[in-house]
């Protein structure tokens, strides 16, 4: 019982900045929190088998489907010389296992508010900076685990990586995952249905990606389309693990601006979840 | 509406100097809450003093949740203050949170994981790790009785163990207050009392204070003292012997075909104060039982049924309000009167 008299006696002032910024001394800092935050996300995951099994067997699916649909159509078009289509749809491929997995395991916060699991988090006393940083970390573990995996298969797309280019691979499907994952999470932080969290994810971020230069390259693409996709930050995370994947084809930036951005992105969609959960509410939160 | 003081005579507690030096542990001062145009919170003030069990009793919708959001850092009230451990809720919400713990009515605790992760999890959320934190939670286990399964995933376990599991969880980190929204929800009756005995145990053992808030009368009337809420309002604070003893004598009620004209003629004929509630004339009385053959004699036939009893916490409601906690289908007052309107 340390706190005593005299803290009531603290003059307004001093309440009112210990208010505007959350004081370090009372709180369990911002690493620990995160941390098990973080651990809580990996544990819940693998002991959802049904979540294990998914993680392993969609881009396995999804591969096989690609493979022996698209794959064979588009092979007798091609001339030589020429990517192949199956090449070419190779890192959009990636991206989007990233996107669809990053996405969903942030509807765990929708999860964690309604069962209120989230209002012991939040009473507890943890900058909502950890919070943030935590749950996107474990959301980024997983999309990120799952996009390499996927890794597996670059042999047989005629991808042949140095350790550098595999090392920036690495970085890419993490600075990726971590947007995307802190996405979801602003997404989904003032949401109470996981339905209407899907609404969102039709109406958004499927558009997102079919414009990203998964499906067709910038260079095809013309008018406003082409402005959609420059301002699409997917675009640049595809075109730097296209870059990186396939170095003598032609590319629309260098892969240190498509790094840049992609960096970019990432503290503005951490910066706008934690502005997001950094709002006190009047309502009743659930 | 009336603040009452309960008046009784404050006592110093047993615990440590600093906290007898202040008589309340809990300041909470004219606290409005508004929700775009309903008013959940009128002004409500009153003080917990360290040690005490204190209950919150209200209907549903009588605002005891939104105050309970409020004392524990989650809601920014409309006006007014709410001073824990001599911290400001509302403007410290980051200093405070480690002085309370807190228990919701929903779950909190992860089912996929072990007793022993969560609280694991839960003391990190604290700056508590290491050895420390792993003498804390065989010590909580313990004293929750649950060592034994501190290996078991909670989804395994019975609800009163999942409850005591949130307990172990708000009391991990030694806090000065803990707060708890309805603890019993969804429990058996055997397990609403261990909680309860629990609760007691708490207060006398590890001088916590304890809030808790309910709308169960015979969980109300375990507390050391209480504030009844009701529409936002606070209608009546004191220990449950001083809220009932107040009724004073016998409350008397006379199931009647025409309620009305019945306590019309009960309060022209004897002077005394009948109100009618639901088809129930309702009377507080010295000495009931004298007074109820006189009744039944001057009205004949008119009185179906009646009944004479020692006042309860919901004769206190009704004294303060002018209606019941709940109506027949077992919905808060407030709605039922809503409803009318309409």
């Amino acid at each position: 019982m340390a706190i005593t008299n005299y803290k009531s006696s603290i003059s307004d002032f001093m309440a009112t900045q210990t208010a505007t910024f959350p004081v370090s001394a009372s709180s369990a800092g911002v690493l620990l929190p995160a941390f098990t935050l973080w651990w809580r996300e990996v544990v819940r995951f693998y002991r959802q088998r049904a979540r294990v099994v998914g993680v392993i067997l969609s881009p396995l699916l999804f591969w096989v489907v690609i493979g022996s649909g698209f794959g064979t159509s588009f092979r007798s078009g091609q001339s030589a010389g020429q990517q192949h289509y199956l090449d070419y749809f190779y890192p959009g491929t990636l991206v989007m296992i990233i996107l669809f997995t990053a996405i969903f395991t942030m509807m765990s916060v929708i999860e964690d508010r309604n069962e209120g699991f989230l209002l012991s988090v939040l009473v507890a006393p943890v900058p909502r900076s950890a919070i943030v940083l935590g749950k996107v970390l474990g959301g980024t573990t997983l999309a990120a685990l799952q996009g390499l995996i996927f890794l597996i298969f670059a042999p047989f797309v005629g991808v042949h990586m140095t350790l550098t280019s595999f090392g920036l691979i690495v970085l890419t499907v993490f600075l990726v995952s971590f947007s995307l994952t802190a996405l979801g999470f602003a997404i989904a932080w003032p949401m109470d249905s996981t339905q209407a969290f899907h609404a969102i994810i039709n109406l958004f971020l499927i558009p997102l990606w079919l414009l990203s230069g998964a499906l067709f390259p910038l260079s095809g693409a013309s008018g406003w389309i082409r402005a959609v996709m420059y301002a699409n930050p997917l675009t640049y995370g595809v075109e730097a693990l296209r870059t990186l994947m396939y170095p003598e084809a032609p590319s629309s930036f260098s892969l240190a601006a498509s790094i840049l951005t992609l960096v970019l992105f990432a503290l503005f969609m951490f910066g706008l979840a934690f502005v997001l959960a950094n709002r006190r509410t009047t309502k009743p939160a659930a | 509406m009336v603040t009452v003081n309960s008046g009784t005579i404050e006592v110093a507690p047993a615990a440590s100097p600093a906290v007898a030096a202040k008589s309340s542990v809990i300041a909470v001062r004219g606290i409005v809450h508004r929700y775009q145009e309903r008013t959940a919170l009128n002004g409500v003030s009153f003080d917990v003093r360290p040690a005490e069990l204190f209950g919150l009793l209200g209907p549903n919708g009588s605002g005891k949740t939104t105050l309970f959001r409020i004392l524990s850092t989650l809601m920014v009230p409309t006006a007014g203050t709410a001073t824990i451990v001599g911290i400001d809720a509302v403007r410290e919400p980051g200093a405070l949170r480690r002085h309370i713990g807190v228990v919701f009515q929903a779950q909190s605790v992860d089912p996929k994981l072990t007793a022993y992760e969560n609280l694991w999890h839960q003391g990190h959320l604290y700056g508590l790790r290491g050895s420390e934190l792993k003498k804390r939670i065989q010590e909580i286990l313990t004293r929750v009785g649950l060592l034994d399964r501190a290996k078991d995933r909670v989804e395994t376990f019975s609800g009163g163990m999942q409850r005591r599991i949130e307990l172990a969880k708000g009391l991990l980190h030694h806090p000065e207050v803990l707060l708890l929204d309805e603890p019993t929800t969804g429990l058996d009756p055997g397990a609403r009392r261990d909680l309860w005995q629990y609760l007691q145990i708490l207060r006398d053992e590890e001088q916590v204070s304890v809030i808790v808030t309910t709308h169960l009368m015979e969980e109300a009337e375990r507390c050391d003292r209480l504030a009844i809420l009701s529409e936002g309002n606070l209608v009546a604070l004191g220990t449950p012997e001083e809220l009932t003893r107040e009724i004073g004598g016998d409350v008397i009620l006379f199931e009647a075909r025409d309620p009305k004209s019945l306590a019309e003629r009960i309060r022209a004929k004897y002077h005394v104060n009948a109100s009618v509630i639901d088809a129930h004339v309702r009377l507080e009385i010295e000495g009931g039982h004298r007074f109820v053959p006189d009744v039944v004699e001057a009205f004949p036939g008119e009185i179906q049924s009646l009944s004479v009893s020692k006042p309860t916490l919901e004769d206190v409601f009704i004294h303060r309000t002018g209606h019941r906690f709940w109506n027949e289908e077992g919905q808060a007052a407030e709605e039922t009167k809503k409803g009318k309107k309409h």
